[in-house]
């Protein structure tokens, strides 16, 4: 069952239009609200006149920050990272605006389309203010200030330091360095953010639907800043339509339509527009690294140091704060290679920019680029092969575990494995020859290596976001026993395509003895669930199976122990198969799971003297440190330096994500990650004007990748279960877009280095390729 | 005439024809979704680039958020609620289960209508034009691996039943 490709058992719905998504859903006398947004980047709030929205048709409401904070505080992210700054994130803007797109006033009427008339009529005079668009001219000295009350736009900082940096670079036969720039980039789910609360007053108990990744973390967050018993804020995430980290952040919509909707004892639903979303959502990225290898003459590293400025935009988010992206930029950069001495520092900047917040890899796809550009620039300094550079340097199955030096402890892995996997299945040196013969032909092929090392189900040993004052290390699951014999499993999680209602089925059902179809598993909703937080962070398969695999054991204990008890066996001689439980070697002597579940809810009388009745058992799982997910990409492209096009000709994905639930989803998320990387190397990129205007506010400015934009992929499996997690599972739901960007950097740079380009910056589009090569001609 | 006053609309929807009375400048998606209940077709951008509001006008692909109801008075169409007959799922839709052809599924409606007017102009499509034809929805989950494997499955079943 486990390691089985099950198609979906949710696929359904999705593919008869029966989903349900934030935007589907309906509630009796439900208004509809929409969102006033701040044409300035940076403006003082000199006044908003919102009487005649009030008054216009079909309005029942027209809120301004000012009044929506006399309900509720603030947000305030807080952290323990020494050297963090915490600012204030006011859910409608308060006194000032401080990016182009934040909600400045929230109306509510009965439809959209009369919401949106409304909002046309308020008023709002502004004081435009110097705006800051990019982190180095944030930094300087004399800089418009984005929170006064923070006293400087550097919210946080932070070093790491392993060994003597200084003398491993002294005693170097190379170094090579550059400073690199990985542009802003969005996440861009095709479900745009949406959320709908009803406020039942009767009750004094408040729903919220939400297109969130972290219902739990929602819910507890509302419970406070609303004043509410959290046994009285239930959240919901029914179906939602894509996340990759943008919806892991609390938004001021979410606060706000609860806020409107026990002001007005009516439920308020809200459905962000694509302009919104790209306008308001939490961006990623947007990073200048400076960053120096050195290494000795057999091409071995001796150090490596690096100062990477984020610009985190305008606001620190609840939960993860201004840090989140930056500090696993250097906590990462070292990668899956023995690097003795290593040191670097990192600064979150806040500009009059949306933003910044987790997205999928989160830090890691910045810091596999850099790293992976250095050593392909150590190759060529030192006359290597790339693929050579990287065998000398990689962390070897034997040295596990493996304690980097920003203090990641690697469990397991197969670092080198998956490297020399990826250059015997791409047929590296038949690559090279075709490489060779291309050039003679005057065609510019290029060959890119990206191996990573990831962190993936973080347990409760460290937080997922560093310093985050949140817990992020458990999971709870409940298994149930139905009459009939049929299960159900309830997670805290919060699945948006990743396919738990399938992979978390096969992890109960093997363990239960019971047929996936037997399973039915819910999650997403705290009022069923136990605690739990979502999903993110490549934590769902670890920390969901661990917690499936605990509750489902418990519960086949107990049903042993009735059938044991009913069949006058011994529970050690019982087997449970296809949801029937026999004694070994005694086919007649069995009873079905049904028969063992109506006992066990029939009570005392046909159980065993002192069992407590029912069939269910809730678990939680902490696996404390986390597990390594490691891999190794290999991209092939051809750039035409006429048109300026990147044509991704071949990919292979070589990965370990450990024991493999089901490989048919492994696949589709490796390949998803894969493809959205590609896009983040060569096309997406969200622009700021220096006033902080986003130029690139529609998909048809801000390019994701078409089908025609991208080969297929070809993805191998290096499966090496893990030794540190229930049932061997690693996560593996970010890994493709952690791997992609340094690849793909990686080939277009090899293609082009016989004119002496390097790639320093991404994504590398079109216009930059026309820039780098006019410079060479 | 006020531009809040409604006019009627008439039209065959999934083959059952439908009235409703929208204001002249609400959406055909919006008119979809909330005046006759067929929440299947989704909105994703509104300016007529992701593709997830893709329905069948006419015997055609068409984007229900870039026309507006009155536009689509007196026209044919089919969405995503109508492509399973009689209980039993479509080629297409099959195909999409078998090859992963969706994660998240938001797209999925606008896909599966886009792939379906695909095939009737490309009955035997390769896998170049396959991409070239999806490449009018935007997917962010799945690569669009999966659907170009499930379209390439799917031609010859479509074929049989034409």
């Amino acid at each position: 069952m486990i390691g089985a490709p099950l198609r979906r058992r949710e696929d359904l719905r999705f593919l008869t239009g029966q989903a349900r998504y934030v935007a589907d859903l309906e509630v009796p006398r439900m208004l509809h609200a929409a969102f006033l947004r701040s044409p300035h980047a940076h403006a003082r709030l000199v006044g908003i006149d919102a009487a005649p929205a009030r008054s216009a048709p079909g309005v029942a409401a027209c809120l301004t920050g000012e009044e929506l904070h006399r309900h509720v505080r603030p947000l305030r992210a807080p952290s323990r990272m020494k050297d963090y700054r915490p600012t204030d994130f006011p859910a409608l803007a308060l006194g000032k605006v401080r990016h182009a797109g934040e909600a400045v006033a929230a109306v509510v009427a009965e439809s959209r389309y009369a919401a949106e008339d409304a909002l046309d009529l308020i008023e709002v005079e502004y004081a435009p203010l110097p705006a800051v668009a990019e982190a180095p001219a944030a930094m300087a000295e004399g800089s418009p200030l984005v929170h006064e009350d923070a006293g400087s736009n550097v919210l946080l900082s932070r070093a790491f330091a392993q060994g003597d940096v200084e003398t491993a670079f002294r005693g170097a036969a190379a170094v090579v360095g550059d400073r690199f720039r990985f542009h802003r980039h969005a996440g861009v789910a095709i479900e745009n953010r949406a959320c709908l609360a009803d406020f039942d007053a009767g009750r004094g108990a408040l729903t919220l639907w939400t297109s969130t990744q972290i219902p739990g973390i929602v819910r507890d967050a509302l419970a406070e800043l609303l004043a509410l018993p959290a046994q009285s804020v239930r959240v919901v995430a029914p179906d939602v339509g894509g996340g990759f980290g943008v919806k892991t952040v609390l938004y001021p919509e979410e606060i706000a339509v609860a806020v409107l909707a026990r002001r007005l004892g009516q439920p308020v639903k809200w459905v962000g527009d694509r302009r919104e979303d790209l306008l308001s959502s939490t961006q990623a990225w947007d990073e200048i690294i400076d960053a120096e290898l050195a290494l000795d003459a057999e091409g071995a590293i001796r150090g490596l140091r690096a100062r990477v400025v984020a610009d985190v935009g305008a606001y620190s988010i609840y939960p993860w704060t201004a840090s989140i992206e930056v500090i696993q930029v250097v906590s990462f950069l070292p990668g899956p290679y023995r690097v003795p001495h290593y040191r670097a520092e990192a600064f979150g900047v806040a500009t009059n920019k949306a933003p910044m917040g987790p997205y999928r890899g989160v830090g890691r796809p910045v810091a596999v680029f850099v790293m992976e550009a250095l050593l392909d620039r150590a190759a060529r300094r030192l006359g290597l092969d790339p693929l050579e550079v990287r065998r000398r340097n990689v962390i070897r199955s034997g040295e596990l575990p493996y304690r980097s030096p920003s203090g990641i402890v690697w469990d397991s892995g197969s670092f080198a494995e998956c490297l020399e996997r990826a250059a015997e299945v791409a047929g590296y040196a038949g690559l090279r020859q075709e490489q060779e013969r291309a050039r003679a032909a005057g065609r510019r092929l290029g060959i890119g290596l990206g191996s990573y090392v990831e962190l993936t189900g973080v347990g409760s040993a460290i937080p997922v976001s560093p310093g985050a004052d949140i817990a992020t290390g458990t999971e709870g699951a409940t298994v149930r026993m139905e009459p009939g014999g049929g299960v159900t499993a309830i997670f805290g999680l919060a699945c948006h395509g990743q396919g738990h209602e399938t992979a978390l089925a096969q992890v109960v059902a093997a363990e239960l003895g019971v047929k996936v179809d037997d399973v039915r598993v819910l999650q997403g909703d705290t009022g069923l669930s136990p605690h739990g937080t979502g999903t993110y962070a490549s934590r769902s398969a670890v920390l969901g199976g661990g917690a499936a695999i605990l509750a489902a054991r418990a519960v086949r204990d107990k049903a042993l122990a009735i059938a044991a008890h009913q069949l006058e066996a011994s529970a050690g001689d019982l087997e449970i198969a296809a949801g029937v439980i026999g004694v070994r070697g005694v086919p007649d002597r069995a009873l079905t799971l049904a028969q063992v579940t109506a006992a066990a809810y029939a009570g005392t009388k046909r159980l065993p003297k002192g069992m407590e009745p029912g069939l269910e058992a809730t678990r939680f799982y902490d696996p404390y440190l986390g597990t390594a997910s490691n891999a190794t990409h290999l991209a092939v492209v051809e750039v035409d330096p006429s048109t300026c096009a990147v044509r991704v000709l071949r990919y292979v994905v070589v990965e370990d994500c450990g024991r493999i639930i089901n490989p048919l989803i492994v696949e589709g998320q490796a390949i998803g990650g894969v493809v959205q990387g590609i896009g983040a190397a060569l096309l997406e990129e969200l622009v700021y004007a220096a006033d902080g205007q986003l130029l690139t506010a529609t998909l048809m400015d801000y390019l994701v990748p078409t089908a025609g934009d991208v080969p297929a992929i070809e993805v191998h499996h290096v499966e090496r279960p893990s030794p540190t997690t229930l049932g061997g599972f690693k996560g593996v739901g970010e890994g493709g877009t952690i791997g992609a960007p340094a690849a793909v950097a990686n080939a277009v740079a090899d293609a082009l280095a016989p004119l002496g380009i390097e790639i320093t910056e991404l994504p590398v589009t079109g216009e930059r390729l026309f820039r780098l090569l006019a410079a060479r001609r | 005439m006020k531009m809040s006053d409604k006019v009627p609309v008439r039209l065959t929807v999934n083959g059952t024809s439908r009235e409703g009375r929208c204001e002249p400048r609400k959406l055909l998606v919006d008119f979809l979704r909330e005046d006759l209940g067929l929440t299947g077709t989704h909105v994703g951008c509104e300016h007529g680039i992701c593709g997830a509001c893709t329905i069948m006008l006419n015997g055609e692909a068409a984007r229900s958020c870039i026309m507006l109801a009155v536009q689509a008075d007196g026209a044919e169409i089919v969405t995503i609620e109508g492509l399973a007959q009689a209980g039993q799922l479509h080629p297409l839709q099959e195909a999409f289960r078998e090859h992963h052809g969706l994660q998240c599924g938001f797209c999925t409606p606008g896909m599966l209508m886009t792939a379906l007017d695909f095939l009737h102009v490309h009955p035997d499509p390769t896998e170049a034009e396959i991409r070239e034809g999806i490449s009018a929805v935007l997917c962010r989950c799945t690569g669009y691996q999966g659907i170009v494997n499930a379209v390439k499955a799917a031609a010859p079943a479509l074929n049989r039943s034409r």
